[in-house]
């Protein structure tokens, strides 16, 4: 002991000692209390809170996306299908930095620039945060392999197993089923609640034809889950899960051997082919050539391709039966010449002198009929149709007058749209007083009525327009809304009648006497094209002017020349007692319609009434455009079993 | 004074016999205090194997250092105290002179300068001193007149400041504060006069707004109010306090369960094994769990300071005090920053939170109450005196 303590007050020290030391146990015990009220606080008053607030944390509802209904077409072939498809994607938000993780996984699997091109431009868009951004699709076997070894060093980086639509047929179908592709920034902008719901865990969306038409079938119910994941987002289990609600399948009254004959009978040439079933508007075939491979479009196509089909002068993306509207020239002569036998105007013996022109009353202006010196003088309504003389439809034209002619036009559809199922259709002008006044702001001239009378002038339809006339001719009165699609998620799609008109039955042979007589008659403009034929038909061709070339297209000299000339037209319909299908064909600058237009029909009618089909060699192979027509062609016959295979 | 009688006997209330007593002697063990540090070890293993995510390989690494950290209070119970007052000026000014030496060749992780390499082995020197001071200055202050006077508690706070300082510059605010309140506590159980502890706060007070005026930059104005409400910065220091919140008030009154604990077992919360496993505790076994831990923690304080009311000389009393005080102050501040009731300063709970040097180090103080409690009595036992 030092000497100091000797000194040293030692009571006084304890007191001091006892006293501090009581402070001290009254200022722990309050801090202690103050820690007890603390966690009381946390843990019992604000308890739910954060149990709820944990739960958020870790529970995650994530969207399962459901299956896309199928498209089968008449014979229960698939025309668009669901393609499992291993899926690299990348999160923006987890892959920490960004490029060192692509660069890494290019050491593992194959990414070429048009990957990273279509990467950049899907990640640059509007997204939901945490959105996977698909990278590589299609991975194969030994990627998946390299992928998973080194899944531990690829935070961020997911593969996921999805469903990619693959249409089969390619080409084929690009104008009918169409395709779909992944949501733009402009739909997803424009989604409306319910719909931001729907396509939670889609990532695409009918963009055209069949696809677009019936996304809300195809699409179905999207499903979800609530998953624990933990703070990297990494799903740890499934919580609970409701099933998505697949989307329903289309039946269609498309047949891939119609398509593939109508394919191969344009032959590799610009133009359109439509056929219809009479009795219930549906339609058979429907193609536009040149065509495309719609496969290209579903995962995004890239720059280069897109701008290979957007550019070509040959439009492939163009889809010609429905957009593209030509003058109708002399297929809309039957009609013309059935509104005159309706309103009384001319009948079945009434015959006029045709010296080959045309004159109005005090006027200068002549027209000429196509064959130099007319088609003589006795001409009646079914040499008139035969023999595709303008005169006599001219006289006719002028004396029942624009009104009559428009009104009695509309019956068949003209200038109006066909809705049919797949969109942005055309729709075309039959004219009237009304519309030459709001639309060019001009009275009419008893001249227009001439151009009109044999489809010139101002008047434009689309090929499948030209189709529906066809049919309501056929079907004597009754014009059905074409159709794709037969049934739809099981469910049967009515015939839609949207015109029924009385004509007189003695009226109706009388036309279709002349358009069987352009047929088979000894004088009939396209008789060439019905030789040899087991079955009776009755059809019309036309020729269309070419008004103008798009603006600003470089063309050389030659191609310009072709571009120039006529279209070709021909519309038919068969068996002429029972007719089954109608037909309209375009061929752009082809010139002859009874010569080129008149043999495709007969190709298309041959292969649905005798089952004649053109297919190509290889039964599965893309590309039939570039056939030839008149070369060794693969018959084959088979039994045209119309049944539906589900 | 009978309840001063009874506070005495309650140590041999529980153990009756002299027998064990003499054994205690004997082995300079407090039975009491040793039981509670083993129950508070193995809550503390336990909390941790669920806070590591089932690692074994930390709970080996721990396992270690609490065999050492046992083994070193076992050690340190056996040293005479008075060897320790003797001691306490070498300890203090090796320990000022290791941590110079941090400042100088120190080495570092996380922008943080603190340790001493030497070969494989790394080491704290602030560690040491978190023992060196309490020993300095009770060594110090015992000697004087009680209470001390003006002279004397200036040169205390001037031994107290520049350890202190040398840590804060480290940066190391958890320790530092550590280190200071176990001064802080032995200048006032010597008996600091009242006023000048008000004028100590007035001062301190009163300098708050010049220095935040006029001597912080922008920056560490800015770090100061992170500090003070980290909740503002969700996603930097909120992050952290916002998710051991959640863990803590998701927990319930019974908790989540053992291993069961969504917020840590999922990642959600940092650190969760090491400064804020009390969230982990508090999810995972609730409120009852918070309050039984705090419990025996209480139970270990009150024998500290039973420890010290029963010490033979100033010495030993101001030690043993600041030691037990500390470690309250280590429980307060963990609970209370992890909870959000105080900023996030970087103190591990005792016993629970996995660490190694730390371990040891308040071992080795529990190792210094336990030779002060079982040091042998003088013949004159100062009460009776009166």
């Amino acid at each position: 002991m030092s000497e100091t303590q000797h000194f040293k007050d030692y009571h006084r020290e304890t007191r001091i000692f006892w006293a501090r030391l009581a402070v001290m146990s009254v200022l722990m015990l309050a801090l202690m209390g103050v820690l007890v009220y603390r966690y009381h606080h946390l843990q019992v008053v604000q308890y739910q809170d954060y149990a709820t607030q944990s739960d958020r944390n870790r529970i995650h509802v994530q969207p399962i996306p459901p299956t896309r209904g199928l498209i089968y077409d008449r014979n229960g072939l698939l025309l668009a299908e669901n393609r499992p498809s291993y899926t690299l994607s990348v999160v923006r938000e987890r892959a920490g930095d960004l490029e060192e993780t692509l660069k890494y996984l290019q050491t593992l699997v194959e990414i070429n620039a048009n990957d990273l091109e279509k990467f950049y431009k899907l990640m640059h868009q509007r997204r939901r945060p945490f959105e996977p951004v698909p990278l590589r699709y299609n991975l194969t076997e030994e990627e998946l392999a390299s992928l998973a070894v080194n899944e531990f060093r690829l935070e961020g980086v997911e593969i996921d197993a999805q469903l990619v639509r693959h249409y089969p047929y390619g080409e084929l179908f690009a104008h009918t089923v169409g395709y779909v592709g992944r949501i733009s920034e402009a739909e997803l902008t424009n989604f409306d609640e319910d719909q931001y719901r729907r396509y939670s865990g889609t990532h695409s969306i009918g963009k055209t034809g069949l696809e677009r038409y019936y996304e809300d079938i195809l699409l179905g119910e999207v499903g979800n889950q609530n998953v624990e994941t933990n703070a990297r987002g990494r799903v740890q289990r499934v919580l609970e899960r409701i099933d998505p609600k697949p989307g329903g399948d289309l039946h269609l009254y498309l047949d891939v051997r119609m398509q593939q004959t109508a394919m191969a009978a344009l032959a590799g040439r610009r133009g359109a082919v439509v056929a219809i079933e009479v009795k219930s508007g549906g339609v058979l075939a429907a193609v536009s050539t040149p065509s495309y491979d719609p496969n290209l479009f579903v995962t995004g196509i890239s720059f280069a391709d897109y701008r290979n089909l957007n550019e070509s002068i040959d439009m492939p993306l163009y889809n010609r039966f429905i957009q593209g509207v030509y003058p109708p020239g002399s297929t809309i002569k039957p009609v013309v010449g059935l509104a005159g036998l309706d309103t009384g105007f001319t009948d079945a013996r009434r015959t006029i002198n045709d010296p080959g022109t045309f004159r109005l009353p005090n006027t200068e202006w002549v027209w000429r009929d196509w064959k130099r010196g007319g088609h003589g003088s006795r001409v009646d309504l079914k040499q008139a149709i035969a023999e595709s003389c303008d005169t006599y439809f001219w006289d006719l034209g002028n004396r029942m007058g624009i009104d009559r002619l428009s009104e009695f036009g509309s019956h068949f559809g003209l200038g109006e749209l066909t809705r049919i199922d797949i969109p942005n259709e055309r729709r075309g002008v039959w004219p009237s007083r009304e519309w030459k006044r709001t639309v060019r702001g001009q009275g009419w001239y008893p001249g227009d009525t001439i151009n009109m009378s044999i489809g010139q002038g101002y008047v434009l339809t689309s090929p499948m327009q030209l189709a529906v006339m066809t049919a309501t001719l056929a079907h004597r009165g009754v014009r059905i809304r074409p159709q794709m699609t037969e049934r739809a998620n099981g469910k049967f799609l009515a015939p839609i009648i949207e015109d029924r008109f009385d004509v007189a039955e003695a009226h109706w042979d009388a036309v279709f006497d002349g358009m069987a007589e352009v047929m088979h008659g000894a004088r009939g403009t396209a008789r060439r094209a019905a030789q040899g034929a087991e079955y009776r038909m009755a059809g019309k061709s036309g020729t269309a002017q070419v008004v103008s070339i798009p603006q600003g297209a470089k063309y050389d000299s030659e191609a310009l020349k072709e571009r120039h000339r006529d279209h070709a037209l021909f519309v038919a319909f068969a068996p002429l007692e029972d007719p089954q299908i109608a037909v309209s064909v375009i061929l752009e600058n082809a010139e002859g319609g009874s010569s080129q237009a008149g043999p495709v029909a007969r190709i298309v009618m041959d292969a649905f009434l005798r089952g004649k089909y053109l297919l190509p060699e290889e039964p599965e192979a893309a590309p039939v455009a570039r056939q030839p027509v008149s070369g060794p062609q693969t018959l084959a016959r088979r039994m045209s079993d119309t049944d539906g295979v589900n | 004074m009978s309840g001063r009688d009874f506070l005495r006997r309650l140590p041999r209330t529980g153990f009756g016999l002299g027998r064990r007593e003499a054994l205690q002697q004997r082995l300079h063990i407090d039975f009491l205090l040793l039981i509670l540090l083993l129950v508070l070890t193995a809550i503390g293993m336990s909390v941790l194997y669920s806070a590591s995510g089932e690692s074994m390989v930390t709970m080996r690494r721990q396992g270690i250092f609490f065999v050492i950290a046992y083994v070193a209070m076992f050690a340190v119970a056996q040293v005479p105290v008075h060897f320790m007052r003797r001691m306490a000026p070498w300890a203090y000014f090796g320990g000022i002179i290791l941590l110079i030496l941090v400042l100088v060749i120190g080495v570092g992780a996380k922008g943080a300068q603190r340790w001493l390499s030497l070969g494989a082995f790394r080491f704290q020197p602030s560690e040491i001193m978190k023992l060196a001071m309490p020993l300095m200055i009770a060594a110090y202050l015992s000697k004087r007149f009680l209470p001390p006077s003006l002279k004397h508690v200036f040169f205390t706070l001037v031994l107290i400041g520049f350890p202190t300082a040398l840590i804060i510059d480290q940066p190391d605010l958890g320790t530092s504060i550590l280190v200071a309140t176990s001064g802080m506590v032995v200048l006032f159980f010597a008996g600091l006069r009242w006023g000048y502890i008000f004028l100590a706060i007035v001062a301190f007070v009163a300098s708050l707004w010049p220095v935040w005026h006029f001597m912080m930059h922008d920056y560490q104005r800015q770090r100061v109010l992170t500090l003070l409400n980290p909740e503002a910065d969700r996603l930097g220091a909120g992050w952290n306090i916002i998710q051991s919140k959640t863990a803590i008030g998701s927990g319930g009154l019974s908790g989540k369960g053992w291993l069961e604990g969504t917020q840590s077992r999922l990642d959600f919360l940092p650190e969760g094994h090491t400064d804020f496993i009390i969230a982990v505790m508090a999810e995972e076994f609730g409120l009852l769990g918070v309050l039984t831990l705090l419990g025996i923690y209480l139970l270990a304080i009150i024998r500290g300071m039973m420890i010290a009311l029963n010490a033979q000389d100033s010495f030993g009393r101001l030690l043993a005090a600041s030691i037990t005080f500390t470690f309250f102050v280590y429980v307060f501040v963990n609970m209370g920053m992890v909870s959000g009731l105080l900023p996030v300063v970087g103190v591990p709970l005792p016993l629970i939170s996995q660490g190694g040097t730390a371990i040891v180090t308040l071992m080795a103080g529990f190792g210094i109450l336990m030779a002060i409690a079982t040091e042998r009595k003088r013949v004159m036992r100062p009460q009776k005196n009166k």
